[in-house]
């Protein structure tokens, strides 16, 4: 009855091998004192080749993903990676030591700087960085430039306002850069309004961190008001684009009074999420706030590409050598590939799609915020005789990945859709169907939902005990 | 555990006089509230604590809640199973569940504190919400 | 648009339904003006076998590949066994988010539970994170961990930790009120200086972080420092850049070490022009609710069958927001399932003769070396892979041009992060170097010097 694959360590046998490398053949002994050596490891996998590959495909097939279906999970922007920007992103030349000689790899040189513009241009910010590794990474760097620029006027501030729609990655990367993050409430439209904002502005107020469009789809529609009465206060505004698929090639936040904000590559440029990462979250910034930007950055001289790594007003390292290379190559071959002819298309058929799902679905549940909603479009569990958690799973049974559930926390019971651009009509009719289906069967047989998931490879799994009982590693002959 | 011979605070927590130091736990209600308990971050004994200082975290798989010091003074004991057993809280709030216990550094803070009635009614307000 | 399934007729059946006659009213929301210029100055579309073209077009411009590297310093150039590729690059493996729906995602979490465990096994350890996302910020990490658990605020710092870790970790200190002193390295040994550590350990001390092997090269005594800093009632952390030195050499956690955090992109990464890597974090288990980032951990389904699930979310930044022990969310979970593959696929005895090769290529060498007039080797034993030479005429940078010349990429020259130390060259050497590759570097070196 157990479908799960062993452990690799409860694969291992002694004495097989899957390592193919010879022994060295250098004329030479240790040149180490004794007790600094290791005996073998305990318990290590041993292994041969063909048992490694039949474990990994065994693990494979208990995955979901993007290339085996629908994946809507809202704000976190599920769409087709293509298959090219993998092999492109292999080329061997590529393949440099980041300590390589700059002569040598102005090739790579070169797709940093361009990514850079091309982001550039599709933000309307004067700059980038691509060191940061992820997007609270962005907003951790962003907010370190901007407390960098406000102490240099003379006064770093002490708050950081946050919107309640916000995700949890702001307020922790407002505290690490030293800052009290201060949450502030959306009006009824589900936005933050220049009223709301006013009441909470004050001298100690560092910046805004705002999602635009916010978490629940909705376009933040009097940034550019916010971002003046900010500025008139001496704060500046930060713009979380986790969502920016719904506005690329469509508006420039840097021309809406945007400070500083960031991207995620591993969202709206394509790059594959990879089970929880790596990402990429570049950060842009208005041109005053140029020179905080970290180090090192790379500049065009002429015809060459140069690297400066010393600049005493920027924050300084935030990242081992350039940032994650391989992941911006995938993003620069996206965008070339769509060419300045497609990048509005990816954001007007995310929004159409998104609004298309919620007309079909606006009817068979509870839209908590009727304002016109961009990418993504939240419903509630209310008024149902099952919880949002228990439609998620039953999902799984119907082979599709579920929405986002529970957030943002301002929604009861909150199912956050955003289907992207890459899916076919076809498959949101098929999604709506199973949706009218799985709604169908919580009015007649709500168990059937609490029970599921029952054809996944495990059901519900065991949270409290995981949390109480952690087993974080195996160990032999040790259990719950 | 007889719940009339306890004192309450607007936070959920209990306490119970025993010979010269409170013993301080969560309530039933609290624990309802927060679910399957996983986790008991216990304080320091010998840390001094006033009155609404937060002094222990309660977790359940999905949330952490503070447990405040329902009256000032020292920690002088910690109840150590909830390390291996922190269901105990879900299971036993006012008895094997409790949390710590502490000196009492003022007679009249527990003036501040609800009787169960006070509390009962307490709740009912809350219901009401 | 080959990304971009909708049909024209699709689309306008999908307006009616919506009830629009323009997509352009759905973005009725936005302001208008110059701000929604069309991003004209952009390239055209590429088509595929374009795109590929100009990919290589601009690879082109790269001339290091082919050249006799050994270059190191944070960045290694290890064998990949071709199963890593092949089995990584699986979309089952590839194009899932994170596994919040544990019953979907459990080849994710079990591969990332055997990773945890080879890390923890690795490090000699209790438990070990999910990753970190790089060895830089993982130091710092490994900062804010100690002042979380000891509420002290003061973290003394190694001089041979690597400049640019070292950087990053007074990125991240910057306006948490840590400070962070350095500790002097003993020159004749290259080892951290146990007398200015004990001067600078005080009370007020939470933590002390060194690397070993150390930035150059050499292996600390970690046993000697671990006892040091318990007497001082402080923890202890370990950074390991080259992660390759934790098969072969005693491992943190039997030293009586606290902590080791660093970088494993050595275990199945390419070198990728420097990310994305692998940080890591490893810890006893006092410190397992203090982890910053995710935690795989064990547990049953309802029917009682083993399973795996994202656990002890409660420290992460979506539960506790501001009070979180970090704000990372994104990691580096597809680097960690590729270092558990490479991992599982060389097991204890491959893994064991490429870290001995490692060292055996860089011992030759610096046997060898020692015999060429115009370098010294400036610590003969105690390395692991990587070898210091003084240059004794001109600059590190000048003979690692000359060699360059010859193909080879003769090591970093240290002026990279320090000035003052221009007739530094630091080498590395990895099972990918044999016994000619070792030969022509020494004959270049001395033909050059």
């Amino acid at each position: 009855m157990n479908t799960l694959p062993s452990l690799i360590f409860e694969r291992s046998r002694d004495g097989k091998i899957g390592c193919g490398l010879n022994d060295a053949n250098v004329p030479a002994e240790a040149a180490l004192d004794r007790e600094l050596l290791r005996p073998p490891i305990a318990d290590f996998p041993q292994v041969s080749e063909v048992e490694v590959v039949r474990h990994y495909m065994a693990l494979a097939r208990l995955n979901y993903s993007v290339d085996a279906g629908f994946y809507p999970l809202g704000s976190c922007t599920m769409k087709y990676n293509p298959k090219v920007n993998e092999k492109i992103a292999t080329l061997e030349e590529l393949q440099a030591h980041p300590y390589a000689p700059h002569d040598l790899v102005q090739g790579n040189l070169e797709i940093i700087t361009r990514l850079e513009e091309w982001l550039v241009e599709l933000t309307g910010m004067a700059g980038f960085t691509l060191a940061p590794a992820a997007g609270a990474h962005g907003e951790f760097a962003g907010m370190l430039i901007i407390r960098r620029c406000l102490q240099e006027r003379g006064d770093p501030r002490k708050i950081v306002l946050i919107p309640d729609s916000a995700h949890g990655t702001n307020p922790a990367s407002a505290h690490f850069a030293g800052y009290e993050a201060r949450q502030i409430p959306s009006n009824a439209r589900g936005i933050l309004g220049r009223k709301e904002l006013r009441a909470h502005l004050g001298p100690d107020v560092a910046a805004l961190m705002m999602t635009n469009p916010n978490t629940l789809g909705i376009f933040e529609s009097d940034i550019a008001a916010i971002a003046e009465d900010l500025h008139a206060n001496g704060s500046l505004l930060y713009m979380d684009g986790a969502n920016f698929n719904a506005l690329m090639g469509v508006v420039r936040p840097g021309e809406l009074g945007v400070d500083v904000m960031h991207l995620n590559l591993h969202k709206t440029f394509s790059t594959p999420h990879g089970g929880g990462g790596p990402g990429s979250g570049p950060v842009g910034v208005a041109a005053p706030l140029l020179p905080y930007l970290p180090v090192p950055r790379v500049l065009r001289e002429g015809e060459r590409l140069k690297v400066v790594y010393d600049d005493p007003r920027s924050i300084g390292r935030v990242k081992n050598f350039y940032g994650h290379f391989l992941v911006m190559v995938r993003a620069l071959a996206y965008l070339m590939a769509l060419g300045r002819e497609h990048v509005a298309r990816v954001a007007e058929d995310a929004v159409l799609n998104a609004n298309y799902l919620r007309k079909r679905l606006e009817g068979l549940l509870e839209l908590p915020y009727q304002a016109p909603t961009l990418h993504e479009v939240v419903f509630s569990d209310q008024g149902l005789p099952v919880k949002t958690l228990d439609i998620a799973k039953r999902l799984l049974d119907y082979g599709c990945h579920p929405f986002t559930v529970y957030f943002p926390l301002i929604v009861h019971g909150a199912m956050m859709i955003e289907p992207t651009e890459t899916e076919s009509k076809e498959t949101l009719d098929e999604f709506v169907g199973v949706m009218e289906t799985i709604l169908g069967e919580a009015r007649d047989n709500p168990d059937l939902l609490r029970q599921a998931p029952t054809r996944t490879p495990v059901r519900r799994l065991d949270e409290t005990l995981a949390a109480r009982r952690p087993l974080l590693r195996w160990r032999r002959g040790e259990d719950h | 555990m007889a719940q009339e011979n306890l004192l309450f605070s607007k936070d959920h927590e209990w306490v119970r006089r025993e010979n010269g130091t409170v013993v301080v736990g969560v309530t039933d209600y609290a624990q309802h509230e927060l679910g399957d308990v996983v986790f008991v971050d216990l304080p320091a004994v010998g840390k001094e604590l006033k009155k609404g200082d937060p002094a222990a975290n309660i977790e359940s798989v999905k949330a952490v809640s503070d447990i405040y010091a329902p009256v000032s003074g020292k920690v002088t004991a910690v109840n150590e199973k909830l390390g291996s057993t922190p269901e105990l809280v879900n299971q036993e709030p006012y008895g094997q569940g409790w949390v710590f216990t502490m000196s009492l550094a003022s007679e009249s803070e527990l003036d501040e504190l609800m009787d169960l009635k006070a509390y009962e009614e307490y709740l009912k307000g809350i219901a009401g919400e | 648009m080959r990304y971009l399934p909708l049909t024209g007729a699709e689309r306008e059946e999908m307006k009616k339904v919506i009830g629009i006659s323009d997509v352009s009213e759905l973005f009725s929301c936005l302001p208008t003006g110059e701000c929604r210029r069309a991003p004209d100055r952009l390239p055209p579309a590429l088509s595929e076998p374009d795109l590929i073209a100009a990919f290589r077009e601009i690879a082109r411009k790269n001339t290091a590949s082919g050249l006799l590297s050994f270059l190191g310093a944070g960045a290694y150039d290890h064998f990949i066994p071709e199963v890593v590729s092949y089995l990584s690059a699986k979309g089952e493996f590839l194009t899932p988010y994170t596994p919040y729906q544990p019953e979907v995602s459990q080849g994710s979490l079990q591969a990332i539970f055997e990773y945890q465990t080879m890390m923890a096994m690795l490090t000699g350890l209790d438990v070990a994170n999910a990753s970190l996302y790089d060895g830089a910020t993982a130091a710092a990490e490994a900062v804010l961990l100690a002042v979380r658990r000891s509420g002290r605020r003061r973290v003394l710092l190694s001089s041979s930790l690597h400049p640019e870790y070292a950087a990053v970790v007074r990125t991240y200190a910057q306006n948490l009120d840590i400070e962070l002193p350095t500790v002097a390295v003993d020159v004749a040994s290259g080892r951290v200086d146990s007398s200015d550590l004990r001067a600078k350990l005080d009370d007020s001390a939470a933590a002390f972080v060194f690397q070993s092997p150390n930035f150059l090269g050499i292996v600390e005594d970690g046993r000697a420092l671990g006892a040091i800093v318990h007497e001082r009632k402080a923890y202890s952390a370990q950074v390991v850049a080259e992660a390759m030195a934790l098969p072969f050499l005693v491992p943190p956690g039997e030293n009586g070490i606290d902590i080791a955090v660093g970088e494993a992109q050595s275990f199945g990464l390419p070198l990728g022009f420097g990310g994305p890597y692998l940080g890591f974090m490893a810890a006893r288990e006092e410190f397992m609710r203090q982890l910053p980032g995710r935690l795989v951990g064990q547990t049953r389904d309802l029917d009682g069958r083993r399973g795996y699930v994202l656990t002890l979310s409660t420290r992460e930044q979506h539960i506790k927001r501001e009070k979180a022990t970090s704000n990372i969310c994104s990691n580096q979970a597809w680097c960690a399932l590729r270092a558990g593959m490479y991992l599982a696929v060389m097991g204890q005895a491959g893994l064991a003769r490429a870290a001995r090769s490692c060292h055996l290529n860089a011992a030759y060498f610096a046997k060898e070396a020692a015999g060429l007039p115009g370098v010294r080797v400036v610590y003969p034993r105690n390395f692991f892979n990587e070898v210091l030479l003084e240059v004794r005429r001109g600059s590190a940078a000048d003979l690692a041009r000359a060699l360059q010349e010859k193909g080879i990429l003769a090591g970093v020259p240290l002026s990279w992060f320090d000035p003052g130390k221009e007739d530094r060259l630091l080498l590395a050497f990895s099972e990918t170097h044999n016994r000619a590759a070792v030969d022509r570097l020494l004959a270049a070196i001395g033909d050059a010097s």
